[in-house]
């Protein structure tokens, strides 16, 4: 935290200048925000985003996001678990092949009660399970992941103000890489949206 | 503080055309994050946490050293014996996973129904689910005999080439069980991630800060990650769902696929699964009524919510009801006489003082919830939870025990009747410490954890 920032957002450097990694914008309630990301989303901005204490309903279509793919990874995730469990059950327990799988490893087709072989259905509930269960690490893996995170930090992170992000505020942030920013009409832009108060952000 | 206190308002109530309000005495964001953060922000615990914990460290401690006499010694200090093989071990195990049940239910189930009043309750319900899960996987762990060897219950290439019998129901029970956990904590640590980075935004302390910051895992609540977020969790609520049934069926599997006479019912599974959720909830009440005393949460898990469970408790204390009586009707009409024996010896054996302690703390006891004034009295409910632990309790140890204490199959049955002596399983006072202590694990490690709802 090289620099100070005051309410009007002009930065005032203490020692080397730091470089600006954008605006931040705050708001007092959900509507207020739901109502400046639609302007904003207007004026044709690309890398900017809201920041909500809690997910607020109708800001995805106001910002103008795309639904996610995430859902159709989660599925071929889930397929790939299915298919892992029965082949696992079938090399195990049905065939004596001898494959490699790190270490040399031999199937043991199992005569259980004269059962044959492939005895599909009671190979169900572990193939269940397997689809559950990469469906679900990969689903929150993966969102993760899309997300960019886990991140230790993050430029907005110095902001005193933007703690209240997790809390009761709302903030829109527009970063200084955005080719239509510009650090006085972005500003202008914001407060016109009736943000309560614009900072900068700078790279620490 | 808010001054408006939870008594002062009745939420129970509906008005047709009207919410009832899900939330009491606060007017804006910044009071409720004050009032949940307040018991992780507190210098010093409440005095009755140390006492609780206190107690609850001491049981625990005794579970470590029954635990290890019992490794050092054999299984036979559960008074195991033929043909009764599994009594405690096996009851403590399906009881657990019966607890974590209601922490899904809350978490997965109410979500997908849109039961807004969840989210007063839902992460320390799948706080609950976490502990009462790990306190299940101890059982059967120990009660393999060679814990050293509890690794063959995976398909791990070995020296033996031999691989675990996947037809067998107690396999799928490890990956029913494995798969449930990892599920479960996923879906508890994905809710968590906003309430860390509110945790860490709010923190003093460096070192605090650090903690949050890592596990928030650098959370801003950006709108764009908020999108993908609640699409993950309406999936994962989606994946528990199915997850949740199916994991108790397939404990009821372990007995349902048995040739025994009192096990083998088709009506296992959808039995197994809603007294689970009854157990379950009244878990959850047990532990959110001193809760919501002792951390000031009367605001945010109100009445209403206690109510809400009552209601779901008195539900599936009524289907459990119709289960056991349906158990009955089946053994007379199947026209099986083992069957027939098998619940009649349930009721009037050797073991109906366990039946009728179930029947009494399962059937009767919650029919008291169709009274309003009993589903919203605090202590009324809590000492009602506390029957209904019990009683599901006793039903997991009534159908474990009474069915194999009189196994007419195995030849060994047949010579012991001939001499007159019935098999018993015979508890003796290492299997009660450990079901004591177990539970007492799960308390301890609540108290913890009690507070982040």
């Amino acid at each position: 935290m090289t620099t100070l920032t005051t309410q009007t957002g002009i930065a005032t450097t203490t020692a080397a200048p730091a470089r600006l990694y954008g605006l931040v914008a705050e708001f007092e309630n959900p509507a207020q925000i739901v109502a400046a990301a639609e302007k904003i989303r207007d004026k044709g901005y690309r890398y900017w985003d809201c920041h909500t204490p809690f997910p607020v309903h109708g800001l995805d279509k106001a910002m103008g996001i795309q639904r996610t793919i995430l859902p159709v990874l989660v599925f071929v995730a889930g397929a790939a678990g299915c298919t892992t469990g029965l082949g696992l059950q079938l090399f195990t327990n049905s065939f004596n092949f001898t494959i490699w799988a790190l270490v040399w490893v031999t199937g043991y087709p199992f005569l259980i009660s004269g059962k044959p072989a492939l005895s599909i259905p009671a190979f169900v509930p572990v193939m269940f399970e397997l689809t559950i269960l990469f469906s679900a690490l990969s689903c929150v893996g993966l969102m993760f992941l899309m997300n960019g995170l886990p991140r230790l930090h993050n430029p907005l992170f110095t902001c005193d103000r933007f703690r209240r992000a997790s809390d009761d505020r709302f903030f829109i942030s527009i970063e200084a890489r955005d080719p239509r920013f510009y650090r006085s009409k972005t500003e202008a832009d914001l407060k016109s949206c009736g943000a309560a108060a614009v900072e900068a952000v700078v790279e620490d | 503080m808010s001054t408006i206190h939870a008594h002062e308002i009745d939420n129970t109530g509906d008005v047709p055309g009207k919410r009832a309000p899900l939330v009491l005495g606060h007017t804006d964001f910044h009071q409720v994050t004050n009032t949940i953060c307040r018991p992780n922000e507190m210098r010093k615990p409440p005095m009755a946490w140390y006492v609780m914990f206190g107690i609850s460290m001491m049981l625990v401690m005794n579970l470590g050293f029954v635990v290890h006499y019992l490794i050092f010694t054999g299984v036979g200090v559960w008074g195991l014996n033929n043909p009764v093989m599994w009594a405690f071990d096996i009851t403590n195990f399906v009881f657990w996973v019966g607890i974590g049940h209601a922490g899904t239910l809350i978490s997965a189930i109410l979500f997908l129904f849109r039961q807004k009043w969840r989210t007063g309750i839902n992460r320390f319900a799948e706080a609950m689910t976490i502990f009462a899960v790990i306190c299940a996987g101890l059982f059967p762990g120990i009660h393999v005999g060679r814990v050293w060897l509890a690794y063959w219950l995976f398909p791990i290439p070995n020296q033996m080439g031999m691989w675990p019998q996947f037809r067998s129901p107690l396999l799928w029970d490890v990956f029913a069980v494995s798969t449930y956990f990892t599920v479960s904590l996923l879906f508890w640590y994905v809710g968590l991630v906003p309430d860390l980075a509110t945790m860490r935004d709010r923190a003093k302390g460096k070192v605090q800060q650090m903690a949050y910051g890592l596990f928030s895992l650098g959370w801003r609540g950006s709108n764009r990650h908020w999108h993908r977020y609640e699409r993950a969790y309406l999936l994962l609520a989606a994946l528990s769902t199915p997850l949740v049934l199916s994991v108790h069926s397939v404990v009821s599997f372990d007995f349902a696929t048995s040739q025994l006479p009192g096990w083998h019912t088709t009506i296992f599974p959808p039995y197994f699964v809603a007294g689970a959720i009854f157990s379950g909830f009244a878990m959850v009440v047990t532990l959110a009524v001193p809760a919501r005393e002792l951390f000031g949460l009367k605001n945010l898990i109100t009445l209403r919510h206690l109510d809400n469970m009552n209601k779901v408790i008195l539900v599936t204390g009524c289907m459990v009801g119709y289960a056991y009586g349906m158990e009955f009707f089946i053994a007379w009409y199947s026209g099986a006489l083992y069957e027939k024996f098998a619940f009649m010896n349930r009721a009037f054996g050797q073991y109906s003082w366990a039946y009728w302690i179930m029947v009494s703390c399962n059937v009767i006891t919650p029919q008291l919830f169709w009274f309003k004034k009993v589903r919203t009295s605090i202590p009324l409910m809590f000492i009602l939870s506390l029957f209904v632990n019990v009683g599901m309790w006793f039903e997991r140890f009534v159908i474990i025990v009474t069915s194999l204490a009189n196994d007419r199959f195995l030849p060994m049955i047949a010579i012991s009747e001939v001499k007159g002596v019935m098999p018993q399983a015979d508890p003796h006072w290492e299997g009660w410490h450990q079901s004591h202590g177990a539970g007492s694990n799960a308390a301890a490690a609540h108290s913890a954890n009690g507070d982040n709802s």
